[in-house]
This record gives structure tokens, sequence and C-alpha cells, in this order.
């Protein structure tokens, strides 16, 4: 085989390697999809998604307790990460000396890579008998929203910090000039100027939250309710999947692709509104 | 003009400082109370016999995780063979061939989603797919290939990165010379780029260590040793979440979860280690 035509193939072998992501995504779309229609059928859309009662045994599939509980962790996890990270995210691009962001970056870097039971486990030992003291079981959505917390905190301090960086130094030095204190500086020049990076790791990180199954199922213990205060148990969309795929058959099993259907959409729905947002900011750094 | 409240710039200067050195110590705190209490209570129940006998299974959660630990090296290994081709061809794709048009942004936007996507729903995804219609069955062929979907995009995206930052003098030299643009990539290019793509191919171990969900519902959980592709199995953090939800086996369980966390803590110092070489290199030849 002549070098030329070795220099022709390649390209083509490696583009069929950067294809096979579509195709991935395409199959993943079409095999769930087609596993969660006949439960759409069987049920319709809108008592799938609005009812409230899921008993597989009675033929009953309402995923409502499960959105609900799925949002309100995120939105748990959102207000204490929101607050914390974007915090952290300032310390580390404008704030902390090297010595500290030498300790604090590979200690954010090394949350990222602690596996999710781990998480989980911690929580069940010590977050959920410190919620217990409060009042209910434990196993709850306050307890299920902290663990998330120090999950989803990497996401949003890397990116943020990543934008609040990528803001011109210009802006920050004619602040300064001007006679704007450090914080000043930072509040009315670099923070709207970083908006967009920031929004993003927000959404980003909202996307991990919802997605978020092991840990999940550990420690909000996981009964199918629509809970009433922070301190009841419920159920996430992820953890109805986990929990039940195993054993599940027919109307049942399809119903729990279905759920993945939902899944799905949400995920792809904030991540293409977190793209749109870092691509008008005109910072696409895609994060992970 | 700056909107100055009726307290002085001063002390909000103040309250800002201690609330963002604030947020800092505590993100340390979460880190060093989860590394500390499993650490802590883990390694002292690590001993050569947990690590070489095999789990009995039942509520006591007997035995060691020899075999969870074969169980987990096969898994990735496997997992890292298969995803080597196309993850390494994508991101070559993109970083030297991929011209700015509709198909590779498309490209882009596929890779970027997939990412996003949850654990969970791509162990749907392997439960569909490769455990039911293509009859693996919960075996480590089935978990293999459900996290090379999931991978994929992390090594994707670091070969990508790591082909992009060789110099474009490196290029340039080898078309020179005569080379083909192939026998540029394959010869100066890929070699160039090497430790960048190794780092991103350890990330890819360290994920797969770490992934629980999409293995729950493709690789069977299954605590014998395996003995062929088609064997179930489980790894180190399924093992742990077994133990944690159907045993009374706490101090099984952290123990698992420090060997989780010791690997987690070599393979970050190695890629921390690497991507440092890599930067000292790269800048040295710029």
């Amino acid at each position: 085989m002549s070098r030329y035509f070795i220099d022709r193939a390649s390209k083509y072998v490696v583009f069929v390697c950067a294809f096979a992501s579509i195709v991935i995504l395409g199959a993943i779309a079409v095999f769930i999809f087609k596993k969660g229609l006949p439960a759409f059928q069987q049920v319709g859309i809108i008592d799938f998604l609005f009812g409230t009662e899921w008993r597989p045994g009675q033929d009953q599939y309402g995923i409502l307790p499960m959105v609900v509980g799925s949002l309100a962790v995120t939105a748990g996890a959102m207000l204490l990460s929101i607050p914390l990270g974007v915090g952290c995210a300032i310390l580390l691009a404008e704030v902390a000396p090297f010595k500290v962001r030498q300790f604090l970056r590979p200690a954010v870097e090394l949350l990222v890579g602690i596996p999710s039971v781990v998480y989980g486990l911690v929580g069940m030992l010590l977050v959920v008998p410190a919620i217990r003291q409060i009042g209910g079981t434990g196993f709850s959505i306050a307890a299920a929203s902290i663990v998330l917390t120090a999950m989803v905190l990497p996401t949003v301090i890397s990116i943020s910090e990543d934008s609040i960086r990528a803001v011109p130094r210009g802006y920050k030095e004619g602040s300064l000039a001007m006679g704007a204190t450090q914080w000043q500086t930072i509040w009315h020049v670099l923070l709207p100027a970083a908006r967009s990076g920031i929004i993003a790791a927000v959404i980003l990180g909202m996307g991990r939250a919802i997605g978020e199954t092991m840990a999940m199922i550990m420690v909000i213990g996981n009964s199918v309710i629509i809970p009433n205060s922070p301190l009841d148990s419920a159920r996430t969309l992820t953890g109805n999947i986990a929990v039940e795929i195993n054993y599940a058959t027919g109307v049942h099993e399809s119903a729990l692709f279905a759920t993945g259907v939902v899944l799905f959409f949400l995920i792809i729905i904030l991540n293409s509104i977190a793209l749109l947002v870092l691509k008008r900011g005109g910072r696409l750094r895609a994060a992970g | 003009m700056l909107r100055v409240k009726s307290f002085s710039s001063k002390s909000t200067q103040r309250a800002a400082m201690v609330f963002v050195w604030g947020a800092g110590a505590v993100t340390m705190l979460i880190l060093l109370a989860i590394i500390g209490y499993v650490l802590a209570q883990g390694i002292p129940e690590i001993s050569w016999s947990f690590l070489t006998t095999k789990p009995e299974g039942g509520l006591s959660g007997d035995g060691g995780i020899s075999t969870v630990i074969v169980s987990t090296i096969y898994l990735v290994g496997l997992t890292i063979a298969i995803l080597l081709i196309p993850g390494i061809g994508a991101g070559i794709y993109l970083a030297e061939y991929a011209p700015d048009n509709r198909m590779t942004r498309t490209i882009r936007y596929g890779i970027e989603t997939l990412a996003g996507i949850p654990s969970i729903v791509f162990g749907l995804f392997g439960f569909a797919l490769f455990v039911s219609a293509l009859h693996f069955n919960f075996s480590l062929l089935s978990g293999a290939l459900t996290l090379v979907c999931l991978l994929l995009p992390t090594l994707i995206r670091t070969t990508e990165e790591a082909i992009k930052a060789v110099p474009r003098g490196h290029r340039e030299g080898g078309l020179a010379l005569g080379a083909t643009k192939w026998q540029t990539i394959r010869h100066v290019v890929l070699p160039a780029a090497l430790p960048g793509i190794v780092t991103g191919v350890i990330l890819c171990v360290g994920r797969a260590i770490e992934e629980t969900a999409c293995l729950y519902v493709t690789l069977g959980g299954s605590a014998a040793m395996p003995t062929s592709l088609m064997s179930g199995g489980r790894t180190l953090s399924l093992h742990l979440f077994y133990l944690a939800m159907e045993t009374n086996a706490f101090e099984k369980a952290m123990a698992t979860g420090a060997v989780l966390i010791l690997t987690i803590i070599i393979i970050n110092t190695i890629t921390n280690w690497l991507s440092y070489r890599y930067q000292v290199k790269m800048r040295g030849r710029l």
C-alpha cells in the first residue's frame, strides 16, 4: 500500500471515530425511547408526568413525586453551592495568594475524583444522623442536598474561576485606578463581566445534581411520596430507575425507561442552555 | 458609577473577604472531613487478608475484597482497551482534520451532550442494548461497553487538547520533509502529544473506577471471581454500595472506601505530575 493511500484512508478512519459519538448519542435516544414508548402509550404522557401515585403492583405509574424529589434536592444543593462555589472561585481567581491556591486547587480536583458511593457512605454515617437530631429519620431531602452540595461544588468552582480569570486585565486595572476597593472591583466589574460563565457553571452543576444516582439512593430514603418538608424522605428520578430496574418487567420496565427519557430531556435542555450562555458570553470553554 | 451604599466601602470589603475566605475554608473542610473520616475509619480495617480473601456475602459482610479487586482491574483494562482507538482517533480528527462546517459543529455538540448525560441513563442504554438485545447478559463485556460510551467524551477532549498544544513548527517540519499528513501526525505530532494523551487515559481509568450507577444495571454484581468476558462482577465502588445498603458491615464498607480513595489519590498525583512535566516540556520547546 502506498503511503498516499494510507494517508487518505486514515483521514476517513479518524472521521468515523469522531462520528461514533453522534451514533452513540442517537442510539441512546432511540433505545430509551423505544423501550419507554409502551409506558407512555399505556399511561398517557400527562398522567405519567403529573400522576402522584407510583404503584407498579397496581399498574399506576405517575412520576410527579420523583420529579419533585429531584427538583427539591437540586434546588437545595444549588442554594448551598452557589454562594460557596462562587465565593471559593473569587478566592481562587482574585484574592488568595499563590501558596493558598496551590493547596486549594488540588483539593477541589480531588473532590471531583471521590466516587459518588463514598459521598453516599459518608452521608449515611455523618450527615443522616445529624439531620436525625433535628427530626425525622434523617434519610431526607436535607441530607441529600448537603451531600449533593459537596459533589457539585467542584463544577461550580472550576468553571466560575475560569470565567473570572478570562475577564481582560484592563477592566480590573481601570476600576482600581478609579479608586474602587478590591471588593467593589470584584462585585461591580469582574462578576458582571464573568456573568455568562458563572451562569453556565451553575447550570452544569444543576445537570450534575439531577443526574446523580448512587449517593442519592443512599441518603434520601427512597420513599415514593411528595415531600412536605426538607426533613421528609423522597426519591429522585435517577434513584427510581436504579432501585427498580433489576427486577422490573413489562410495563413497569417500560415506565422506568420512560423515566430515563424524562431525565434525558431535562439534561439535554440544561446543557444546551449552558452551551448557549457560554457561547453568547464569547467564551466557549465547555466543562466536564 | 459605583453605587456606594450606606455603609462604608471599607467595611464591605472586610465583610466580603471574610465571606470569600470562609467559602474556601468550608470547601477545604468538606474535603478533609470526607477523606479524613473514610481513611481514619477504613485504614485500620485494611489488612493483607482483607485484600486477598474473597467476599463471603451475607448480612455480616464477612471476607475481603480479592475478587472485587480482580473484577475492577479486568473491567478497567477491558474498557480502556476498547476506548483507546475511537477516543484517540476522534481527538486526532477534531484537532487535525475537522473543517469548520456544520458536520464538525454537530459532532462537537454530540460530544458535549454525551458528556452531560447521567451515568444511570448510560446504564439504561447498556441494559437495553448490551444486556438484553445483544444477549451479553450482566457481564464484564456489557459493563465495559457501557463505560466506553460514557468515557468517550473525556478521552476525545483530552486528546484533542494535547494534540492542539503541539507547536505548529513540528507539523511544518514533518510536511517540509515530504511526509504525508498522516505520517506527520503518526511520527511527529502523536509522540509529542503522548504525555497529554496518557494523562487523558489515566483520567479515564480514574473515572472508570469511580463510576457506579451505569455499572449497577449492567455488571450484575456477582461477587465470584470472573472467569471470562461474560462473567458478571462487581467493582470496588459497587461493592461498597452493596455493603452499605444490604449489610451492616460499615467497617468493611469504610475499608473499601479507603482503598478507593487511596487509589484515586495515587491516580490524581500521577496525572498532576505528568501534566506538570508536559507543560514544562512544551514551554521548553516553544
